[in-house]
């Protein structure tokens, strides 16, 4: 993204920048430091919630506070998968983030629709769409949950991540990203004779890549922290997710720091590992969202 | 990026009538079956609920027996209780609290990882891990570090002599608890935006003010500041639609207590819906929320011309 457009020849600049250059050369060094404290800081929680989750109960009531466990223990990952079911919640989870991933397919669909289709309407359409954003989820909540609850839903992982199925920034941003594949592509496969199915399934999917690889880390983040649809449409302790497990078990046991952190790790390690292994791609999802 | 871009070669050489008539009814029929998949959802589930909701307002209804037309009773009556007022202050106070305090690290950070530094990407990494953990799990964790007995923060403000605060069991410290733990989580988000947009600053548009000798401060207030108002715009945007639809991080964190001192809109639509089981007030003060972002959210883009770049 960077511009390497530099009509200015470099010989020009090198002249202020001597200038500069003192101040430079001392900056990065304080920065860095200043910077690296900061990066410590904002890591400490992470830190201070894994060591917790291996410390035995009394170290994490003790003060002053112990910086490392007296002994490593593994009781309330036990714990938390034998006595409270919270193997359960992790599949409920994951059931949450599957389904979700349908609605990806879904959202590609309208937005190549929006994007390499003309029809009347399609401005006022797709404004409409835009608008559903500012929404809050509040105010659809009951009418929603009725609605489920109607169609037999409520009580069902399909009930919990189908709210939340399609969003209108999901469509929003395959569209932005679909504009760009050229239309002589797509013109040349209709020439061949290809289906609008098969162009879409063989063309325009495969072309979409970098956009489907932003929005499947989206999903798979949202799905996975999600609350409050699944806190309030499982009321079956059968189908709730970590976050709704976790938070249960901050009123239920609200003396045991050990046991609540272990939760907390459970659910946080494996966002943290999806966001190492795809973090170009989540931070782009993030940026995308700011570009006009 | 422009928004509306509607661009379809495929009608340049006009086919004739009977073709182009049997070409527009399939042609129409595609475009159903790309858009409906997801504008059944969208209606299903967020337009059709939104004006129900609106629907729902006008009545006196605990969710069972039939719901009883109140007009617009529900809505004076939320007007004058107190409670609904302490519900808008509180969030008000978590906007006024945490954006400000976001916007202006976030902004720093950005400015910093921006430059030319060893270990920056490590670092932006960093910065941005709690944006993807969950608010119940940060409010867990922040929770246990701002205990006013054994929490670490605290131990830590005692070995410099100061007496920490009593955080969420306090009803004045409540709030900024709650702030704490939210700026912790939303600042790499703020960072992310403003970074993408500084990177799409021109180099020579920079090089051209070094030139000029323009100071540090000059070049971010007369150009770098300037030239990133879109993603500051965005960012205040989202920034107040989420801050005025908080909730997450208050329920698992203090529940609205102690003794209500946090008690935010969105909390009391759901006390009112599922533990007082009053649908019709909850509806309507959701209805009240929804129209005050939406004014805010105008008032922004109206007033954006004046201020951001390229608007």
């Amino acid at each position: 993204m960077s511009s390497t457009d530099t009509l200015v020849p470099p010989r020009v600049v090198a002249r202020p920048a001597a200038t500069a250059r003192t101040g430079r050369r001392r900056r990065p060094w304080m920065a860095g430091v200043v910077l690296t404290l900061g990066a410590v800081l904002t890591a400490f929680p992470f830190a201070w919630m894994i060591v917790s989750a291996v410390k035995p109960r009394s170290d994490s009531v003790a003060y002053p506070p112990h910086l490392l466990p007296s002994h490593v223990t593994v009781q309330y990952f036990t714990q938390l998968m034998r006595q409270m079911d919270f193997g359960r919640y992790l599949v409920n989870t994951l059931g949450v983030v599957l389904i979700s991933m349908v609605g990806l397919l879904v959202m590609a669909m309208a937005g190549y629709g929006f994007a390499k289709f003309s029809f009347r309407g399609k401005e006022p359409i797709f404004f409409l769409v835009l608008t559903t954003m500012m929404i809050p989820v509040q105010v659809t909540m009951i009418p929603t949950y009725l609605i489920l609850n109607g169609i037999g839903l409520t009580n069902t992982l399909v009930g919990i991540a189908l709210p939340t199925l399609v969003s209108a920034f999901g469509v929003f941003l395959f569209r932005q990203f679909m504009t760009t594949i050229p239309t002589e592509v797509l013109e040349a496969a209709r020439i061949d004779g290809a289906g609008e199915a098969r162009i879409f399934a063989q063309i325009v999917l495969p072309m979409s890549r970098p956009i489907l690889a932003v929005q499947v880390v989206l999903t798979f983040i949202t799905g996975w922290n999600s609350f409050l649809w699944p806190l309030v449409i499982a009321s079956d302790q059968g189908l709730y997710t970590l976050s709704v497990g976790i938070a249960l078990l901050n009123q239920q046991v609200a003396t045991n720091p050990s046991l609540q952190m272990a939760a907390a790790a459970v659910m946080v390690v494996p966002v943290l590992v999806v966001f190492v292994v795809f973090q170009r791609h989540i931070v782009q999802g993030f940026a995308l969202s700011g570009l006009k | 990026m422009t928004v509306l871009t509607p661009l379809d070669t495929r009608l340049a050489a006009p086919p004739t009538t009977t073709g182009r008539r049997r070409r527009g009814w399939r042609n129409g029929l595609t475009i159903v079956a790309f858009l409906a998949p997801s504008a059944i959802p969208l209606a299903a589930f967020v337009l059709y609920p939104m004006i129900q909701a609106a629907w729902i307002s006008l009545h006196r209804w605990n969710l069972i027996s039939a719901m009883q037309w109140v007009g617009f009773g529900n809505y004076t009556k939320l007007v004058a209780d107190p409670k609904t007022r302490a519900a808008f202050g509180h969030t008000l106070f978590y906007v006024v609290g945490e954006i400000p305090l976001v916007f202006v690290g976030g902004l720093a950070l950005a400015l910093a990882l921006n430059a030319r530094l060893k270990g920056r990407s490590l670092l932006r990494g960093v910065y941005f891990l709690p944006v993807v953990t969950s608010w119940i799990v940060v409010a867990l964790v922040w929770r246990w570090l701002l205990n006013p007995a054994v929490g670490v923060v605290n131990h830590v403000l005692a070995l410099v002599g100061i007496q920490g605060p009593g955080w969420w069991t306090d009803p004045r410290w409540a709030m900024p608890s709650i702030i704490l733990a939210s700026a912790w989580k939303d600042l790499g988000f703020v960072m992310v935006i403003l970074l993408a947009g500084l990177q799409s600053i021109p180099e020579d548009v920079k090089e051209a003010a070094l030139i000029d000798g323009a100071g540090p401060w000059r070049r971010l207030l007369s150009i770098t500041l300037p030239l990133l108002s879109p993603q500051i715009f965005f960012v205040v945007v989202i920034s107040l639609i989420n801050g005025f639809q908080v909730f997450d991080q208050v329920y698992a964190m203090t529940g609205g207590g102690p003794a209500g001192a946090s008690q935010v809109v969105v909390q009391q639509v759901y006390d009112l819906t599922f533990r007082y089981s009053q649908a019709g007030s909850a509806a309507a003060l959701s209805w009240l929320l929804f129209v005050v972002i939406l004014v805010i959210t105008l008032l922004q883009t109206w007033g954006q011309r004046r201020w951001v770049h390229d608007a």
